[in-house]
């Protein structure tokens, strides 16, 4: 217990910020101030205005659509880095994959800014600045993390399982269908629900390849606190933000791990 | 076959970013051009002497080895308490020092700014420091808890050992790989923190991925390439020597060893 008392500590100084964010978020905005006024409902209802709900919808399909294709883009990858028999292809395969992990979101998402304006590549349709550039981004920038749980969890597969099915005449396809898919299943939930969670309080990404025509909630919580100085709005903001991400993570935890459940 | 060619695109599609960025860093104008017409250094030179970016860089030292001194031991210390029995609570305890993880950057930068305001702090190094190490202990706590096992303790204890030379003789060596996974991940997470220390910096005091996005946001030309191409090397020869040391597969449970 006293060896947990310092780490409680640190986190306390977390709670103290989270718990003057949520006071905030019911104190009045006084333009032109970095002072509040008394207690007031107004920036809650200011964040529930249709302007404001679109944000977190088109926070949540991004995230949704980003979580998904990111899966999709992992698995190949991390199905070979930990079924690879060569141990040269692993570390290849794994410096590939942790390198970009390692430089950070402003080098990665100024590198996305060069490859989708036109100087390299010339594309048909426009990807910067749209929600498709910023999906790419954010893909490419959950891919790391993901491939690392899929692999970890791909790894601590019993191969036995594998071997009986083959042996009982399944084929290499149906093998992964039936056998490993779903024995990987803990790594793909814990994996979505880290991409999800990531992607839906991303801002970095949005900021820079969206170039303020595509915002997400981090976003417009950056454009109020430090822009306008609106504090109490930003924390309002803010504060949903906080609520969804938490009741968000319940539910898909719920549904995955049932998923997960019944397949396995 | 398909196989490998569909994890060649991926893994293509995962580095040609970094490509484009050592490619652009060598434009010799300032307008980006494909293909170059021809070699500079110019944007080396001129990353490397932005009075902007070296203040950054003296402040990215000093919070990341700051934090990392901190969070090193405080984070060792939970782990141990969290992989021991008994523990009330275990799983609450867990579950709130990994916290940090899930919650919102934006919530947790700007509840600090308010803070620190409240506290007249709002130009100090000391809240970007408490930030980081917040943010830092749950990816400290997590690789020593992962490459701890309490059962050779509790066997050494068994057979005798007193507390003292369990510690020396069994705990600390099984610390080593865990603590250097510890210090790696520390430095790179809050080396590259950027949306929590763009609440709590000033200009005075930011770090090196806010002084660089504020340039992305103002200036166009390679500057940014050439520092990215910098940083890129720099992560590269870090994660190659830590492959070679200990080897990553083994550090983070990957690979075939059955």
């Amino acid at each position: 217990m006293i060896l947990l008392l310092p780490a409680i500590l640190v986190m306390a100084l977390l709670a103290i910020a989270l718990a003057a964010l949520l006071q905030f978020s019911v104190l009045e905005f006084i333009p032109g101030s970095l002072r509040t006024g008394g207690l007031t409902t107004r920036n809650l209802d200011a964040v529930l205005s249709p302007l404001y709900l679109r944000y977190i919808w088109d926070t949540v399909v991004l995230s949704a659509l980003t979580t998904v294709l990111t899966l999709v883009a992992s698995y190949p990858v991390a199905y070979a880095l930990a079924r690879s028999r060569s141990a040269t292809m692993r570390s290849l395969l794994l410096v590939l994959t942790l390198a970009p992990f390692f430089t950070g979101a402003i080098v990665r998402t100024y590198a996305w800014m060069l490859v989708l304006g036109n100087t390299f590549i010339h594309w048909p349709v426009k990807l910067l600045f749209e929600p498709a550039g910023v999906l790419i981004g954010l893909v490419h920038f959950s891919m790391p993390t993901m491939i690392l749980i899929l692999a970890a969890a791909i790894s601590h597969i019993d191969r036995t399982y594998e071997r009986a099915a083959a042996s009982l005449g399944a084929r290499p396809w149906r093998v992964f269908w039936r056998v490993t898919l779903p024995l990987s299943m803990p790594g793909v939930v814990s994996g979505s629900l880290v991409v999800f969670a990531w992607t839906f309080s991303a801002l970095p990404t949005p900021e820079l390849l969206g170039g303020g025509r595509v915002k997400m909630i981090a976003n417009v919580v950056k454009d109020l606190a430090l822009d306008a100085f609106n504090w109490p709005g930003s924390a309002a903001f803010a504060a949903v933000a906080l609520a969804i991400t938490f009741l968000l993570l319940a539910v898909v935890t719920r549904a995955l791990t049932r998923a997960g459940g019944a397949a396995a | 076959m398909i196989g490998r060619v569909v994890v060649g695109l991926l893994v293509g599609f995962m580095t040609l970013p970094t490509a484009v960025v050592v490619v652009a860093s060598f434009n010799p104008t300032a307008i980006l051009s494909f293909p170059p017409e021809g070699l500079s250094l110019r944007w080396y030179e001129n990353a490397l002497t932005y009075a902007q970016f070296q203040r950054a860089a003296v402040n990215s030292v000093i919070v990341t080895g700051a934090s990392a001194l901190l969070a090193l031991p405080i984070g060792t210390a939970a782990a141990l308490a969290l992989v021991r029995r008994p523990l009330r609570a275990r799983g609450f305890w867990s579950a709130m020092l990994l916290s940090p993880l899930i919650i919102p950057g934006v919530a947790i930068g700007l509840g600090f700014l308010i803070l620190a305001a409240r506290f007249g702090l709002l130009a100090n190094r000391a809240v970007l420091i408490a930030v980081h190490t917040v943010l830092v202990l749950p990816f400290v706590i997590r690789s020593v808890v992962a490459n701890l096992d309490p059962e050779l303790e509790r066997a050494a204890a068994s057979l005798g050992a007193r507390p003292r030379r369990v510690f020396r003789r069994v705990t600390l060596p099984l610390l080593r790989p865990g603590l250097f996974a510890a210090v790696l991940f520390a430095v790179i997470v809050s080396v590259n923190e950027f949306v929590v220390s763009l609440f709590v910096s000033t200009r005075v005091t930011e770090i090196l991925p806010v002084a660089m996005f504020t340039y992305v946001v103002n200036y166009t030309d390679p500057t940014m390439a050439a520092l990215s191409t910098l940083f890129i090397g720099a992560t590269l020869i870090a994660v190659l020597l830590t492959d070679r040391l200990l080897g990553l597969s083994r550090i983070l449970h990957i690979g075939d060893d059955r």
